[in-house]
């Protein structure tokens, strides 16, 4: 099975009062990544098919095309990993 | 005038795709883009001439010292020093203000002194500062900024004391782009007998900045960011007041003398002439040869014209932003007082969705504090998205960027 590790690149918090959390996807593996979250998660509001606004479970974030993603409200990196690890599941 | 289009024939990474989209870099007071020049030049003393620099008497290393110090005469000349004893080459304006505050300010400061700062600088113009008052017990006093972003200068004048002991301002400000009147404050400062140190980060890059004209004690600012390699900085400092000071680093180089005496067992040591007082250790030689030739690509240009072609690209860009409803252009608009910095947000988004959508056309903006978070929170912005103009920018990319911008304000 694979693990977050093969997908994603780095994590890293963005600079802000916001602190959401910015995943970079393998370049080699960031369309997979997209299409397996695409095909998890469901798509809120999307455009020209570049941004995605995505809900899972409690959780809402985005997904970029270029293969970066942007998570909110994220408890910490336990619980980024978690849900990563599920969506790319 | 700029012909930004011949411009961009110099530099090989404006030829790449990021995303499959033509690079469009707006990201310049974060960094430049370096010219074949610089990276012709980098290579060249890699390739034929390196060695270290002084007290040798081999070929190469005279080469190299002759490489090193022509970088000091050519950097001073840019901004109109006295020569190169007033130049200290550090790793970047960070590094140079960290200089004056501790070679200075620990030295100097007592309790009840004070330091004079702003609520727009950077960081780097901060921390530096709260970290000496921490030791000497001084106060950091910050003035106030208006609600364009502009210098409160009332509050500056209010702020400024006897008991201020220095004065640091930023020239140019690294979010609004702002230029602020540092020859007034300067006068302030002197008029009260305190030094005057100017963070000239975001202004010696792009426009015109003659240190006798201004009168500052202080000049900090970085290669990086005008075309330079990185790892390379300069501190310009009045040749009277360098004098005065002792060195920051010690160790080889920044000596003339370290003679062990049998009698009193320690090491009586004596400083090397200015500027190497202030270079301990091997310096950046290569970086120094790297910024020479950005100096020279720069004045080949001409500076005024620099700024200039930024200025028209400024007003363009705003023009262009104030079409979009959802875009909130953030300071004052005038470009007669502000530099090529646009900061910027889109309704709905944060500055770092922004800045990724833009990423996915190729577009580079920086989004997030930009390292002045009391800048931000005086505003009450969470963080903001800023692009950042140069030499190699043309009106077709800001086209290009608003197109975007326009798409994912439909978000």
């Amino acid at each position: 099975m694979a693990s977050v590790q093969d997908y994603v690149a780095r994590t890293e918090g963005t600079c802000g009062k916001e602190q959401d959390v910015i995943v970079t996807f393998k370049f080699d593996k960031k369309d997979e990544a997209v299409k397996k979250i695409l095909a998890k998660a469901t798509i809120k509001k999307s455009v020209a098919g570049i941004v995605f606004e995505l809900a899972f479970k409690n959780f809402s974030f985005r997904l970029y095309g270029s293969g970066k993603a942007i998570f909110r409200d994220l408890r910490d990196k336990e619980e980024l990993n978690h849900l990563l690890s599920e969506l790319l599941q | 005038m700029i012909d930004p289009h011949k411009i961009r024939e110099d530099f090989p990474i404006l030829k790449r795709k990021v995303n499959g989209n033509p690079l469009i870099y707006f990201d310049n007071a974060a960094t430049s883009q370096k010219p074949i020049q610089v990276i012709e030049a980098i290579i060249d003393f890699y390739e034929n001439h390196n060695a270290n620099v002084h007290r040798a008497v081999h070929t190469l290393s005279q080469e190299a010292t002759e490489l090193y110090e022509a970088a000091h005469e050519e950097t001073a000349q840019f901004i109109n020093a006295e020569g190169m004893e007033e130049i200290i080459f550090v790793r970047g304006t960070t590094e140079a203000i960290n200089l004056v505050a501790y070679a200075w300010g620990l030295r100097n400061l007592r309790r009840e002194d004070e330091i004079a700062v702003s609520l727009m600088e950077h960081h780097s113009n901060i921390v530096p500062w709260e970290m000496i008052a921490g030791i000497t017990k001084a106060t950091v006093k910050y003035a106030e900024v208006n609600d364009d972003g502009t210098l409160n200068y009332e509050s500056f004048e209010n702020l400024i004391s006897k008991k201020t002991k220095i004065v640091s301002l930023s020239h140019v400000s690294n979010v609004t782009g702002v230029v602020n009147d540092v020859k007034r404050v300067v006068k302030l400062a002197h008029e009260n007998g305190a030094i005057a140190i100017i963070d000239g980060a975001q202004s010696v890059p792009h426009m015109p900045v003659d240190v006798k004209e201004l009168e500052a004690d202080f000049l900090a600012f970085s290669g990086h960011k005008m075309l330079g390699p990185t790892g390379i900085g300069a501190l310009y400092g009045k040749k009277d007041v360098l004098k005065g000071m002792a060195p920051f680093h010690g160790g080889g180089e920044m000596i003339k003398e370290v003679q062990f005496s049998p009698k009193t067992r320690r090491c009586e040591i004596s400083w090397n002439v200015l500027p190497w007082k202030f270079e301990a250790g091997t310096p950046n030689i290569g970086g120094a040869v790297g910024l020479t030739e950005a100096v020279r690509y720069l004045k080949r240009i001409g500076i005024g014209n620099v700024r200039a072609h930024e200025e028209k690209l400024t007003k363009y860009a705003i023009s262009r932003m104030e079409e979009c409803e959802k875009i909130r252009i953030f300071g004052t608009r005038d470009t007669s007082v502000k530099s090529g910095i646009v900061p910027f947000g889109v309704d709905g988004l944060s500055s770092h969705d922004v800045a990724l959508y833009l990423d996915n056309y190729g577009i580079m903006v920086r989004s997030g504090f930009h390292c002045a978070q009391p800048l931000h929170e005086l505003f009450k912005l969470s963080s903001t998205a800023r692009a950042s103009f140069y030499i190699y920018n043309t009106r077709e990319e800001i086209d290009r960027f608003i197109d975007i911008l326009k798409e994912i304000s439909r978000f």
